[in-house]
């Protein structure tokens, strides 16, 4: 994304910054930074109607800039497009104070956005973020198992799940196992020929940049093995140019299943990470299991919720040597003004005072999605702290014999 | 009606001009042509028998009926006079009687065949023909083609009360078990073993298997090729997934169901599990391979196993030969695995260990005869089959089958299923709904063990051919149950679970009989007393190994699960809990 301008008083974080989305990727750089109540600016289009004495008779488009105040966003993952629904703010020809508007913020055209309550740390840091030129990690990742394929795009702060696919393959039979090898056949074809579709091999955009994102394959089992060796056999038998291009970039992975969220655990795998560039997306990866393995040692020093997390800071357990907070942007997109203060000022405090580590996390990522299972939020302390859940403790079990409930 | 291979058409001329021999001599597909010199003698003896047993009636009955009653019940006079009786009672015969197999239009074969149509036993529900009239027989068969037919619109229901049928009928037990074991422990080979020693395979098709093991240097897995047939498991000397075969015994009929046993195909040895009634768990004796085993899949299998409720186990502790059937180390394995069963809660009487080997054979069906293994006087695999205790059978509840696979299984049925029956009946004609696709469609017919049948009931996996149904609607993991009796269908349910790794918040797969679904466990509820159900600490934040706690479990999307269905839990390739679905949250 490219900041076009930037007006914001250093002491109080008051201003207005002007910014041109590049990229898909900053469409969503842009939902996490707009809370409600903020002032965007932009283009917006609307249809005039004539009214003449004989009824309406044209109907003109007139383009104009329009501000509102912001009341809701609305995130199209899939394609991008993010509607700012909102009241006018500043009165025009066109559109009345305080009327209803709803603004659809588009790639490549400007806008400028005013920060209500002002641009917090974490606002700021999201925006240098999305400023952030350097050539982005980016993959391609199909997930797949025996007639399931999820076909992704990984970028820095997301994981899209761009299509889905099904095709029937009936299970090996006694004495016919024909309509297995006949399913999978049909079953990897139509895969490769979406996977083909979305990647775009061909198309504009690659050959705009000129370059060749890596492809990941996974599969439990042989699943994924089978599919390169059906883009080999596809890319020699059709001689496709782009296709043979595309092999050497082709990694295999293992995967424990067909889902999405088991590009958690492929990436997170130190084969795979040294293979790809590092993203955000295994660093997270790896704190979450870093996390969990704590847990599972019932080791004083991992705890999640809000609550606990809060009070595991405010006794000064996430802090210098090896304190992380862990916090999915999520929390910062709370409809609430306050909520989001809280957050804001639990990431300062960790950052700024006790001289932690504070990941944001992305609720697009699958560690984001693990971490939304948390509440959202969780923390590697320093040190362990016990019952911070205050709840009262276990109560007698009672050494009992006899049948188990389940 | 199954398809008919074109081999046994052949067959079915080459026998053209023996009466014993008629189109019906299916029990086993793979026993193939040849009846042994051993059939035939028991079946001239048996024929005597008979003869002798049904007294007044044996004027009226043919060489052929008896024949037929002969083979269906393993020359098992009793049954087979009861049969014959009953038939010539005007009462109807059990339903072990394959209907007669019919073909869409009348080819040589086909005029062939119907000579073996009309001595073929009369199909359950209807009234013994005295006809000889080939013209009319030729038109019945039309007739009962006619109603098998695609464009056909209506499957007659005979209305049979399924239940009675099924009490009438004095089948045989029914038992579905299920093969587990780490990976490469002899599973394969075990039941391929057993098949064969049984004489469902024959000695031409293992010869053909051993051939073409040895040509791709895998001779050693020509057994265990009877089950793993692809050819992606062939090459890799790996199962995938699980393979289904069939055996009988005096008392019982078996379904075996081969697990994979590599931790990635988890999902379908879940997906057998839930079809089965017990557990074979193969356990390699060798030297480190029960410790692998022990590091690998034997506990999670074992605990998924006793999460579908199974209560009964037979232990294999395979390749005792690579041992020299080592006393001391049998007795290790059993008294180790003793101690995991029983914290598994499988009670001690219900364990059987058996010392064996699969690839030689040696207690599997026949005893060994090695004097090494002297000290081992107890049981054969197979005697150890034949004594394990069923479950009861809940032929009273509403129909609920679990969609295993789906699959187009004939030329005439745009679609097929199969699964087990976990509870109540089906019978030719009915209209089931699917679900989650809440879509019905009709029964056209029934396959047991690839014979056709007119109903059947819990306990047994059978393939249905449906019709009235697009296969867009069915896929597996799918409930098929009665229209009046729907599943519901739940999007969150809160389920106890016993904890096998630490459980958190996160998502995980979900997997409920043969389906599987992404989800996620949201909320830890609360840890339970595993005894008495109390709740022991509202909200824990983790929950441990071997402890009980009340989860909420979210799917991705709708699905049919309702009150007491068993539910495994996955996360990241590992099992991490099992329970019961306790009510929609
Ligand atoms: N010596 C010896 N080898 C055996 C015996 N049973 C199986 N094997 C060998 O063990 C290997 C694995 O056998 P399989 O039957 O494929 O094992 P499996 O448990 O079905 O393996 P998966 O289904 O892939 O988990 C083969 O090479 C067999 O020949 C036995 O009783 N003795
Ligand atoms: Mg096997």
């Amino acid at each position: 994304m490219r900041l076009i301008y930037s007006k914001i008083e250093q002491k109080t974080g008051e201003g207005t910054v002007g910014l041109l989305p590049e990229e898909p990727e900053d469409m969503w750089h842009i939902y996490n930074l707009i809370q409600e109540k903020d002032i965007v600016r932009a283009r917006a289009v609307r249809r005039i109607s004539k009214i003449t004495e004989f009824g309406p008779t044209s109907s003109q488009r007139v383009a104009f800039d329009l501000e509102v105040a912001v009341l809701a966003t609305d995130f199209d993952i899939g394609s991008g497009q993010l509607h700012v629904i909102g009241r006018v703010a500043e009165q025009n020809e066109h559109a009345k104070m305080g009327a209803h508007h709803t603004l659809d913020l588009e790639l490549n055209r400007k806008f400028h956005l005013t920060k209500a309550d002002g641009w917090d740390s974490v606002a700021l840091q999201m925006l240098r973020e999305a400023c952030d030129v350097d050539r982005r990690a980016e993959l391609w990742a199909v997930v797949l198992g025996p007639g399931t394929a999820n076909i992704c795009i990984i970028t820095e702060h997301q994981t899209i799940l761009k299509q889905h696919i099904e095709v029937p393959v009936s299970r090996k039979r006694r004495g016919g196992v024909d309509s297995h090898t006949k399913g999978m056949e049909k079953f990897f074809s139509t895969t490769l020929a979406t996977l083909l579709r979305q990647m775009d091999l061909t198309g504009t955009s690659a050959a705009k940049l000129g370059k060749t994102l890596p492809l990941l394959l996974a599969s439990p089992g042989f699943v994924a093995q089978s599919f390169l060796q059906h883009i080999k056999d596809e890319a020699t038998r059709t001689t496709n140019k782009p296709l043979l291009a595309l092999i050497p970039s082709i990694v295999v992975a293992h995967s424990s299943s067909e889902h999405i969220h088991a590009l958690s655990d492929i990436l997170s795998s130190p084969t795979i990470a040294s293979k790809l560039s590092d993203t955000k997306y295994a660093r997270e990866t790896a704190l979450m299991d870093q996390f969990t393995t704590l847990m599972r040692h019932d080791d004083g020093r991992a705890w999640y919720g809000p609550r606990e997390v809060e009070r595991a800071v405010d006794k000064g357990g996430v802090g210098r040597g090896g304190g992380v907070l862990m916090i999915s942007n999520a929390l910062f997109r709370a409809q609430d003004v306050d909520e989001r203060r809280r957050w804001v000022k639990l990431v300062d405090r960790v950052r700024d005072i006790e001289g932690g580590e504070v990941r944001v996390f992305s609720s697009l990522h699958e560690s984001g999605k693990r971490l939304e299972g948390l509440g959202n939020i969780a923390a590697i302390l320093t040190y362990p702290i016990e019952d911070l859940d205050d709840e009262d403790g276990d109560l007698d079990e009672g050494d009992q014999e006899g049948d188990m409930i389940i | 009606m199954p398809p008919k291979s074109g081999f046994s058409r052949t067959r079915n001329i080459d026998y053209d001009d023996d009466d014993a021999y008629d189109d019906d001599y299916y029990g086993e597909e793979e026993a193939e042509a040849e009846t042994t010199a051993d059939d035939k003698e028991q079946m001239r003896l048996g024929t005597i028998r008979v003869r002798e047993a049904l007294g007044e009636f044996e004027a009226g009955v043919g060489d052929s009926q008896i024949h037929e009653a002969l083979w269906h019940y393993y020359y098992d006079v009793g049954k087979s006079v009861t049969y014959l009786k009953n038939q010539l009672g005007g009462v109807q015969p059990p339903r072990d009687a394959p209907a007669p197999k019919k073909e869409k239009a009348m080819s040589k074969f086909d005029q062939a065949a119907s000579a073996a149509v009309q001595k073929a036993p009369i199909p359950a529900g209807t009234t013994p023909k005295k006809k000889r009239n080939p013209t009319a027989n030729t038109e019945k068969l039309a007739q009962s083609v006619g109603n098998l037919t695609v464009d056909e619109p209506r499957v007659k229901s005979k209305n049979l009360n399924v239940v009675d049928e099924f009490e009438k009928s004095g089948m045989k037990r029914m038992a579905n078990f299920v093969v587990v074991g780490h990976v490469d422990h002899g599973k394969s080979t075990l039941m391929g073993r057993l098949l064969y020693d049984l004489k469902v395979i024959d000695q031409r098709s293992i010869d053909k298997l051993r051939k073409e093991a040895e040509n791709i240097g895998k001779s050693s897995f020509a057994l265990a090729w009877v089950m793993d047939e692809t050819s992606e498991e062939r090459s890799r000397g790996i199962t995938v997934d699980i393979a289904t075969n069939y055996f009988q015994t005096d008392r019982t009929r078996f379904t075996i169901l081969d697990a994979p046993g590599h931790k990635d195909f988890i999902p379908n040895m879940i997906s057998g599990s839930s079809q089965a009634d017990f557990p074979v768990l193969v356990i390699d004796a060798s030297t480190n391979g029960f410790e692998s085993g022990l590091k690998g899949q034997t506990k999670e299998h074992i605990l998924i196993a006793r999460s579908m409720g199974m209560q009964h186990i037979i232990v294999a502790v395979n390749k005792m030969d690579t041992i020299a059937w080592s006393k001391s180390r049998f007795d290790e394995i059993s008294k180790r695995m003793t101690t995991f069963l029983t914290d598994a809660s499988f009670l001690e009487k219900r364990i059987t260990f058996i010392p064996l080997a699969g690839l030689t054979g040696e207690n599997v069906v026949k005893k060994v005869d090695h004097p090494a293994a002297d000290w081992y006087t107890g049981e054969t695999l197979l005697e150890a089959l034949e004594r394990v205790d069923l479950p009861q059978r809940n032929l009273q509840k509403a129909l609920r089958l679990s969609v295993a696979d789906v699959f187009r299984g004939d030329m005439r049925s745009p679609l097929s299923i199969s699964g087990r029956i976990e509870s109540g009946t089906i019978q030719v004609g009915d209209v089931i709904l699917a679900l989650p696709a809440n879509e019905t469609a009709t029964v056209k017919a029934i396959e047991i063990e690839d014979e056709p049948v007119d109903w059947a009931v819990a306990g047994q996996i059978p393939t249905l051919h449906l019709a009235d149904i697009d296969p867009v609607h069915l896929r597996q993991g799918d409930i098929v149950c009665p229209v009046n009796a729907p599943v519901k269908l739940v999007k969150a349910f809160s389920s106890k679970l016993l904890a096998f790794e630490h459980v958190l918040p996160c998502p995980v797969e979900v997997f409920r009989s043969t389906l599987s679904s992404p989800g996620s466990v949201r909320t830890l509820s609360a840890k339970l007393n595993k005894f008495t159900g109390e709740v022991v600490k509202k909200r824990p934040r983790i929950i441990k190994p071997g402890e009980v706690a009340r989860v909420v479990v979210v799917l991705e999307r709708e699905l049919p699960i309702e009150e007491g269905m068993r539910v495994v839990i996955r996360e990241r390739g590992r099992t991490i809990g099992a329970g019961l679905m306790e009510h929609v949250a």
